[in-house]
């Protein structure tokens, strides 16, 4: 039988506060346990919650990016479960009437567009840590990372592959950075993605019953993971069996997920409206005053590129994988009007190349956008060849010549000959000493042509200009 | 709705109350007092009433995003039972 495979994924973005989502404790990362836990994540009698500003600007600002409803009012919930790091015994979240209601994000998979809609995002806190190394046969809690600003984005079940799972991820990953509301640092777990994962016969509408896979926090292990729970589904149900609704988690180092829990002993949240908190009033006016402050989006600049700079598809979807990418190819652009091609050619490859093979980011590139539209102006304008470019850069790279272009083309005697009269002169004297080639080339052998070519070049150290070169070849041969 | 003496122990463990036979029942007899008089409220029709989520029609007051508490991790571990390396210490929890 085909299967099909059903994918949603919840997202958890930590958001880029400054301070807690209901206390003034700082949000920053590896401080020493507990110094950044204050009386209310520490839920001390008496205390009550206050509303970041800052978290609910970074929810709607994503709303408006997909095109989502914002909620007004929106209303905070109480989520009950008991756990130590969760001192409370309650998580603030919410149920009915999130702050984002719906939205779209657009994937691309092997070149076909697709639309992914969204469910909703919610504001909520995020838990304490709990240490199960041996503190005398006690568990050890650290409560700075409770109160820290989430946004849960649910997707719908409308991903059919482990490949648009990682897709959509990526796409919203991208997203949550360029508009700036997280940092998306997934080794600190600042983005985490669960997976609800289930398959049907193909054709047929009624879900299956799906496995929730919990805390995947690289996009290899998402789609690891999927892959893994597809096929486990899909054994049990070709031998007969039926699936269990339950949690699971991934195994990174066997490559295999296994049961958390099951549906009998899944909590009951026993969710309602949080008393502490009044219903959040999400005025029109300020609704508008962030969208001012909203970037040109990654979707609108992807369009910008391929209708106003005629680039591809493909190429305009890398160069707006980040916005630091898409702003270095509008500041190189800039400078060199005309040659978006060159441009974004020079930016997925060598630039990133490198940036990739050294660990950088780009913000701290070594070539500025115009130190490289400075040497892309070289090549454009026949000074220096692209072989011969790709040498300047590696100096440039290096700091050699304060970057300067001109200077390192000097140094290195770099510049390419592209005088008519001197490339005259070095094909006659190739010509002159291989005749044999000459008649070869003149009896029907292309291959003699190519073999001339190189002789130049050789010449010439690979200083010629190449088309040229060509052309006074065929001029000299054919003519 | 009936609630039953097992929904009784169902609700206590969810919420990590420890009752026995007793209680659960004594427990049954209260907690259906209030499920009846819930009964006789939902004969009045609310459907035009848009459901209230707080019982003050005021709203939801925002705080500036700045980090305003300071380090006082010694003051607060005074009144923890046990802490050590800076954490608090707990009952061994493995799920």
């Amino acid at each position: 039988m085909q299967w099909e495979i059903v994918i949603g994924l919840e997202v958890h973005a930590q958001l880029s506060t400054q301070s807690k989502i209901f206390s003034g404790s700082s949000t920053a990362y590896g401080a020493a346990p507990n110094t950044q836990a204050s009386v209310i994540d520490l839920a001390l009698p008496g205390v009550l919650p206050v509303l970041n500003k800052g978290a609910v600007e970074r929810a709607i600002k994503l709303g408006l990016s997909v095109g989502a409803k914002i909620n007004s009012p929106s209303i905070f919930a109480r989520k009950n479960y008991f756990y130590p790091d969760l001192p409370k015994g309650y998580q603030i979240s919410q149920y009915e009437l999130p702050v984002v209601q719906g939205g779209n994000i657009h994937i691309q998979v092997d070149g076909t567009e697709k639309n992914i809609r969204l469910t909703r995002a919610h504001l909520e806190e995020d838990a304490g840590k709990s240490l199960h190394e041996d503190f005398h046969g006690m568990s050890g809690i650290d409560l700075n990372r409770a109160g820290t600003p989430l946004l849960e984005i649910v997707s719908e079940p409308d991903m059919r592959s482990s490949a648009e799972a990682v897709a959509y991820a990526k796409i919203l990953h991208a997203l949550v950075r360029w508009i700036g509301i997280c940092d998306g640092n997934m080794q600190e777990g600042s983005f985490r993605c669960d997976a609800n994962v289930s398959v049907r016969p193909h054709g047929t509408e009624k879900l299956g019953t799906r496995c929730e896979i919990k805390n995947l926090n690289s996009f290899r292990f998402l789609e690891k993971a999927i892959d893994y729970e597809a096929r486990r589904q899909i054994e049990i149900l070709e031998d007969g069996g039926a699936i269990r609704q339950e949690t699971r988690l991934y195994d990174a180092n066997k490559d295999e997920t296994r049961t958390m829990r099951t549906k009998e002993d899944a909590n009951d949240y026993r969710y309602f409206p949080d008393p502490d908190l009044l219903p959040l009033e999400i005025p029109q006016s300020w609704i508008d005053q962030i969208k001012q402050t909203l970037p040109e989006l990654p979707q609108a600049r992807r369009d910008r590129y391929v209708s106003a700079f005629a680039l591809s598809a493909y190429d305009a979807s890398v160069l707006t994988s980040s916005r630091e990418m898409a702003d270095y190819f509008d500041a190189t652009l800039k400078q060199l009007p005309a040659q978006a091609k060159l441009c974004a050619n020079w930016i997925m490859g060598e630039i990133s190349g490198q940036l990739n093979k050294e660990g950088i980011e780009m913000t701290a590139c070594p070539i500025t956008p115009a130190q490289l539209a400075a040497l892309l102006a070289r090549i454009n304008d026949g000074t220096i060849s692209g072989k011969a470019a790709k040498t300047v850069f590696e100096s440039m790279w290096n700091g050699e010549l304060g970057k300067n272009v001109d200077a390192i083309i000097e140094a290195k005697g770099l510049k390419q000959i592209s005088d008519d009269s001197a490339i005259e002169k070095l094909v006659d004297q190739v010509l002159a000493a291989n005749a044999q080639q000459v008649a070869d080339y003149r009896n029907g052998k292309e291959k003699a042509f190519n073999s001339l070519i190189g002789q130049i070049m050789k010449a010439t150290q690979g200083k010629a200009n190449p088309a040229q070169v060509n052309a006074m070849l065929k001029k000299k041969l054919d003519g | 709705m009936t609630l039953s003496v097992s929904d009784v122990k169902r609700i206590a463990d969810l919420a990590y109350i420890e009752i026995d036979e007793d209680e659960a029942k004594e427990t049954l007899i209260q907690l259906s007092g209030i499920f009846n008089l819930i009964e006789t409220m939902q004969a009045v029709d609310t459907s035009a009433v848009e459901p209230m989520s707080h019982a003050q029609s005021v709203t939801q007051r925002l705080r500036e995003d700045a980090v305003t508490e300071t380090d006082q991790r010694e003051l607060y571990q005074s009144i923890a039972p046990q802490v050590e390396a800076g954490l608090y210490l707990v009952p061994q929890v493995i799920e």
